[in-house]
């Protein structure tokens, strides 16, 4: 679908909403003024002001010799960004997706908006007509490009709409300034007779970027749809979302599991359609007396199955305060993945981890006890034993490197070696006796060592040498000493697992 | 009933009419879809002739008492082994658990794909239980292992149902436990012992355990010696006979 950009501009923003906030303000020429190095500057002068001469950035002391009766305001610093934003939010019933474009504009992604309206003119015209009741002075401008749109709203001197295509021939009689260039660049233009965006279209682009600088041919490439432009919209665009409003304010967990379970159908069924599955969800509670409640959940396979999801809500349902009563029910999907209904398998004991039931039980589990309760483990490079495993991130996640079994492990690993008193012949036989946990043991069989060298990329420390030992009684221990035998060095023997 | 089935009911014999009764009380009793459920690839050796119909129960819960950790190692690999037959057909298994210490590397020297293998680690023992009853009711996991220390008879009992529904096998370990009275199918002690090696090769050889089936429903209880060695389990005699430096298995 083609895109289609619409730029407002406010031309007398503060002033405007100066008028709105005191009517009086209205007939007579006023100015705002700010202080700038011990004197007081004029930072935005209204309509009637700027018909006398006096204009932004001149003295106060001056306005006041041109206009004796000149109202003065104190500027409000944050004002442009405040009121952007509130319009902006306004502006949702046209489109989406308002970004605003400091420090007087907004910008609307229109494609695929106009229609709705009846057309772009009537489209256009609605913006500007909501917007001057409101009581601002606006110019717009539609075109391709955001960049297009930009100049003709506040430069165009014909139609303020471009047709689609017609981005080049609708820039040519623009002043460069139209480009959103640095005022550098354009007065170098200017000095050079470029006055004009048809003075420069067609000169190579090479020279121009020698001589302009890399973002000058950004602008030029933007305004003409050679190059897209991001911009950042006011409110996220929520995927998917559904509403329940009530009629009667509802206080019972039963009411608020039936809303949920209503608004959980809905959604699903629009997503089963979709072929679309959700991994966050959360579900809001507008409560009477304004507070909003809300509880979340997250599966771990894109998901849209509602007895599924409602089991996922179900036990934090208890978590919701509705107070006075909750009135309106919001279920919005966070987080959507495509998920594609996978052919049941004919024998389905042979899923393995690509089993649904078993991610519903994980989603469950992570639901009450927290994702960060549940690990799987796959091999990592590491000789070192701690670092011998690393924790899976999702469900199918496969690692590259195998399981080394050419050493043996102990089935029980203690988290923490736990230091141990032994009696062992120099150099590296292995133990004859040790002490652990106030019991002596006698080494019968004995394995080792095997020397692990600590990784130094890593870590800094001592070496291991690991012994696999069997006692008297047939219990079987993995034993290291760390470090060397040395006279100025210290050593100390470590329990840290034990065999099946 | 036809006149002809009841003739020959009554030209049976004491023991056949025993056997049949067996039979129809078995599925009463839990072991309802065992006859079904055949496992592949286990080799119980000695074991087997305890089990009912000589088949591990599977599908139905066990449970294994351990003292210290030595014991927890052996009872864990001895349910290791268990593991690697059970996890052949349908792949994945949970393990449940408050304080685990389990080295996935170590299962895979009894033939487990330890990544397929998934850990929940959990606060305190309600949590784990009420995550093993939902892990036992979901069909499509092999097996559901889960440590705790006390399990009511009613506890049981729930996890016993759930089992029989899904077809899930369920090993409990339960470290110094009091309470002796639950409804599992069977209880296991398995403590360690020296292990073996052919007559003068030093080291450490084949893991062997003193497993004790405590308790069996419509099975026999018994004691045995038994190594696991190549991928299977043995008398320990008859382990010494196939030992060779470069087939050592520990784990």
């Amino acid at each position: 679908m083609a895109k289609r950009y619409v730029s407002i501009w406010f031309r007398q923003l503060k002033t405007d909403w100066f008028i709105i906030r005191q009517p009086q303000l209205s007939p007579i020429p006023f100015v705002l003024s700010a202080a700038d190095h011990g004197r007081m500057l004029i930072t935005n002068a209204n309509t009637l002001a700027q018909a006398e001469g006096v204009n932004t950035g001149m003295l106060l002391a001056d306005a006041s010799a041109i206009i004796p009766s000149l109202q003065v305001l104190d500027d409000i610093p944050d004002l442009p960004a405040k009121l952007l934003n509130r319009l902006a939010a306004y502006c949702i019933r046209f489109t989406p997706f308002v970004a605003i474009d400091l420090p007087d504009g907004l910008i609307l992604d229109a494609s695929g908006c106009a229609h709705l309206w009846g057309g772009d003119q009537l489209y256009l015209a609605a913006i500007n007509k909501r917007l001057t009741t409101r009581g601002y002075q606006v110019r717009s401008g539609m075109a391709d490009s955001i960049g297009t749109a930009w100049a003709i709203a506040r430069f165009g001197k014909a139609s303020p709409i471009i047709e689609h295509g017609g981005n080049a021939v609708a820039l040519l009689p623009l002043p460069a300034a139209a480009l959103r260039l640095e005022t550098e660049t354009v007065e170098r233009l200017t000095k050079l007779g470029l006055r004009n965006i048809k003075d420069f279209i067609a000169m190579p682009r090479s020279a121009m970027r020698r001589r302009f600088g890399a973002s000058f041919i950004q602008r030029l490439n933007q305004a003409l749809a050679l190059e897209e432009e991001i911009i950042q919209p006011v409110q996220p665009i929520e995927p998917c979302q559904e509403r329940l409003p009530c009629l009667e304010p509802i206080v019972s967990a039963t009411g608020i599991e039936i809303a949920l379970q209503r608004l959980l159908e809905t959604i699903c069924h629009r997503l089963q359609q979709e072929q679309k599955g959700l991994r966050t969800a959360c579900f809001k509670a507008y409560c009477v007396d304004g507070s909003i409640e809300k509880i979340e959940i997250g599966t771990n396979r894109p998901s849209h199955n509602p007895i599924h999801l409602f089991k996922l809500f179900e036990h934090k349902i208890t978590s919701i305060t509705p107070g006075l009563g909750i009135e309106l029910f919001i279920l919005e999907a966070l987080k959507l993945e495509d998920a594609v209904p996978q052919q049941e398998n004919l024998w389905k004991r042979d899923a393995g981890l690509e089993n649904i039931k078993l991610s519903e039980l994980l989603d469950r589990l992570a639901g009450r006890f927290g994702a960060d309760h549940i690990h799987r483990y796959l091999p990592d490079e590491h000789y070192w034993p701690e670092r011998s495993v690393k924790l899976a991130v999702t469900l199918d996640e496969q690692s590259d490197s195998q399981w080394k079994i050419e050493r043996p492990r102990p089935l029980q690993l203690l988290s923490k070696p736990e230091p141990i008193e032994v009696t062992a012949p120099i150099p590296d036989y292995p133990p004859m006796l040790f002490r652990y946990k106030e019991k002596l043991h006698k080494v019968v069989k004995a394995d080792g060592p095997e020397r692990i060298e600590q990784e130094w990329w890593l870590q800094q420390g001592q070496h291991r040498d690991y012994y696999c030992v069997e006692d008297e009684a047939g219990n079987r221990y993995w034993l290291f000493r760390s470090g060397h035998y040395a006279a100025d060095k210290t050593y100390q023997w470590y329990m840290h697992g034990f065999f099946a | 009933m036809s006149y002809s089935q009841k003739s020959s009911y009554m030209h049976e014999s004491k023991a056949d009419i025993i056997a049949r009764l067996q039979k129809q009380i078995m599925p009463l009793q839990g072991f309802k879809n065992m006859l079904h459920d055949a496992m592949p690839g286990i080799e119980l050796g000695p074991m087997k002739n305890a089990f009912p119909h000589g088949l591990f129960p599977s599908g139905a819960i066990h449970e294994f008492f351990c003292a210290g950790p030595e014991e927890a190692a052996a009872t864990s690999g001895f349910i290791a082994a268990l593991l690697a037959a059970l996890m052949q057909r349908s792949g994945v298994a949970i393990w449940i658990g408050s304080n685990r210490t389990i080295f996935p590397p170590a299962l895979v020297s009894f033939g487990i794909a330890a990544d397929k293998i998934i850990f929940i680690d959990l606060q305190n023992e309600r949590d784990v239980l009420w995550a093993m009853e939902e892990a036992l009711k979901c069909d499509g996991i092999a097996v559901v292992i889960g440590e705790m220390q006390e399990l009511g008879f009613t506890a049981s009992r729930r996890l016993q149902l759930a089992v029989e529904q899904s077809r899930v096998t369920g090993f409990i370990i339960r470290r110094n436990p009091h309470n002796l009275s639950t409804a599992c199918v069977a209880r296991w002690k398995i403590s360690p012992l020296q292990s073996v090696s052919a007559a003068d090769l030093p080291g450490v050889g084949f893991p062997c355990w003193n497993v004790e089936l405590l308790k069996i429903r419509n099975g026999k209880p018994g004691n045995w010696h038994v190594a696991w060695a190549v991928d299977r389990f043995r008398y320990i005699s008859a382990v010494s006979a196939l030992m060779q430096p470069q087939q050592k298995k520990t784990g």
